[in-house]
């Protein structure tokens, strides 16, 4: 199993650098000229060109390209053209509130979404099932962002319960999650419910009930261990759509994130702040991949077995 | 058996009755009898026939573009069914004009996205080993940017345009497009009719176009169709954050992010045109599930 994780954790280094080159070549072509965005009022042709010697900008594409691996390397994104500050600091205290929106979504996607699954799977023609597959249907269908403005309009206009904005508090977080998770909630549902049907079938749930284990242990060690495989490849995937539709969220409910950052910096033209974004949220992605890959392998008996004879 | 071979008099109309249910009319059928699947098909022919005459249900520059600040927030009236938004502008208007945005854009970046990543993804799961690893780890790059991500990057990098906005969202699906035709393809490359066409030498690139490709039509059309929904909420969540079409042009995205101060107070600014995005959506997947069951009879 260790072995496992080390190989996975060196075939994931040619990703992120193929995934850098890609952003940093897309925004390589940015048009204009950064240094005018930098200089503003005080552009003259020599100040330019002493700045692009100073940043490295006159320098080849191939090399511009080394030297921002090699200081990424080192932890830093480089130096943002607007506020010249360092872009790690900036994404430093932006990160967090992303990463708590999307764990508040997961929780909410993976709390709600694999328990109602299962209960619908293991009963698939009770009234709860019906309905919960007619909620799934529209959930997928659910755009993040309008359903945001909904449940704003529901639970801090109409009835006051709840903050539009910010992320201070707990019951801030409660839309944003909501918001961000309902549709992967949606999707994590029917997956769940759909393997379940399918596994409870089985031959061998049949003889786990015939030896008279009682219906609990029989859903929930027998048919779970095996329906959860299309579960977590649905988790595993939804991770990246989460962080993409953090964007969204984020700029419904104004919260200081990587996402507004990324959209603000868009705006404002300044190249390395959006590649920062970029590359941190590509890292995510490969980092969630992973774990997904090495939680595979722990449920999966044939490829523990194949990495030290199921005991590591 | 002999009555049989008294009724059919010619060949040809003896095998008539084996010709009378081919497999496209067979999975029709299937698809007929799958009540929600209907559904969708009959709430987006609707969407497609609204946009399509949206000019004759209501003037462009008039109603949709025209600013008319006497007019803003009035209410819902026979006039204007969905209230008129800030500006003084029809909400129904922009929201019927909207639809053409939404549905050219949406259909032309997957054609976009299917065109090259079904070539990639057609080469690599025909010839397979090298040819295959290299294109997919390729593919498996871009797939660890998520769709809106990578269609942001390109929008940030070239600019905001329509043109741009199509590529972006294109050039984002491609690699999901190829993975679903190198599989489907995979199913396909063995079967027999696959190796005669080249016993009987026919090139690689016929055998590809001719009889790998038509034969996975099915899953194809499944995935587009489905990709479809995501791509017309692609351009609207670019919009609804500034970042797609904008604003004179009336889309479903930027509605909302515009309508979103009034919303407080006229709640219909932002009722409206999310509603016409979620059954857009909603309708595309409903036939996309649809379709899929109809295909594959095995999974019912």
């Amino acid at each position: 199993m260790f072995k496992f994780v080390v190989k996975r954790l060196f075939a994931m280094i040619p990703i992120i650098l193929a995934v850098t080159f890609v952003v940093f070549t897309i925004m390589y072509f940015t048009p204009g000229d950064p240094t005018n965005v930098i200089l503003g009022n005080e552009w003259s042709e020599t100040a330019s060109a002493q700045l692009k010697a100073e940043l490295g900008l006159d320098q080849s594409f191939i090399m511009q390209f080394f030297h921002y691996v090699k200081n990424l390397v080192q932890g830093n994104f480089g130096m943002s053209y607007i506020t010249r500050a360092p872009v790690g600091d900036q994404l430093l205290a932006r990160f967090p509130n992303t990463l708590i929106v999307v764990a508040g979504a997961m929780v909410f996607c993976v709390g709600v979404g694999v328990p109602i699954g299962i209960y619908s799977g293991v009963k698939p023609y009770s009234l709860f099932s019906n309905v919960t597959m007619v909620a799934g249907l529209l959930g997928v269908s659910l755009p993040i962002f309008w359903l945001g403005l909904l449940l704003i309009l529901l639970f801090s206009v109409q009835l006051g319960w709840l903050p539009s904005s910010g992320l201070d508090s707990f019951a801030s977080l409660i839309l944003p999650s909501l918001a961000l998770g309902s549709n992967y909630m949606a999707n994590v549902m029917r997956t769940t419910r759909s393997s379940m049907l399918e596994v409870i079938r089985q031959d061998y749930i049949r003889t786990a009930k015939a030896k008279g284990v009682n219906e609990r242990n029989v859903v929930l060690k027998h048919a779970l261990q095996n329906a959860m495989m299309p579960t977590i490849t649905v988790i595993g995937m939804n991770i990246g759509a989460l962080l993409g539709g953090v964007v969204l969220t984020e700029t419904v409910f104004s919260i200081p994130g990587t996402g507004r950052l990324l959209v603000e910096s868009i705006n404002k033209r300044d190249t390395p702040t959006v590649l920062g974004c970029l590359v941190i949220m590509a890292v995510c992605v490969a980092i969630s991949n992973l774990v997904v890959d090495i939680i595979y392998a722990y449920i999966d008996p044939r490829i523990k077995a194949q990495y030290g004879g199921g005991k590591g | 058996m002999d009555e049989t071979v008294k009724k059919y008099t010619t060949r040809k109309e003896f095998f008539k009755q084996y010709k009378k249910k081919s497999r496209l009319q067979e999975t029709w059928n299937r698809f007929l009898r799958n009540k929600t699947a209907v559904l969708g098909l009959f709430i987006f022919v609707f969407i497609m026939v609204v946009a399509a005459a949206a000019p004759l249900i209501a003037n462009y520059d008039d109603e949709a573009i025209k600013i008319n600040v006497p007019a803003r927030l009035k209410g819902p009236s026979a006039e204007h069914i969905f209230d008129t938004d800030e500006m003084g502008r029809d909400i129904l208007a922009r929201i019927v004009h909207g639809a053409q945005i939404s549905l050219v854009v949406g259909f032309s970046a997957v054609a976009l996205a299917l065109f090259i990543g079904g070539a990639f993804g057609a080469i690599a799961g025909y010839y397979g080993g090298k040819t295959d690893e290299i294109i997919m780890r390729c593919m498996d790059v871009f797939l660890c940017l998520p769709d809106v991500l990578l269609a942001l990057a390109i929008v940030a990098a070239f600019g905001t345009n329509l043109v741009n906005m199509t590529v972006a969202i294109g050039l984002s699906f491609t690699p999901k497009f190829s993975r679903v035709v190198r599989s489907a393809v995979m199913t396909v490359r063995g079967i027999e009719y696959v190796e005669a066409a080249r016993a009987i030498g026919s090139t690689n690139a016929h055998i590809i176009t001719n009889h790998v490709l038509i034969n996975c039509f099915g899953p194809i059309v499944v995935q587009v169709t489905l990709y479809v929904a995501s791509a017309i909420l692609t351009i609207s969540a670019l919009s609804f954050i500034g970042l797609g079409i904008q604003a004179p042009i009336p889309e479903w995205g930027n509605m909302l992010a515009s309508g979103r101060a009034y919303m407080r107070d006229h709640a219909y600014i932002v009722v409206a045109p999310g509603l016409a995005i979620f059954v857009t959506i909603l309708s595309l997947n409903l036939l996309g599930d649809g379709l899929r069951d109809a295909l594959d009879p095995r999974l019912k």
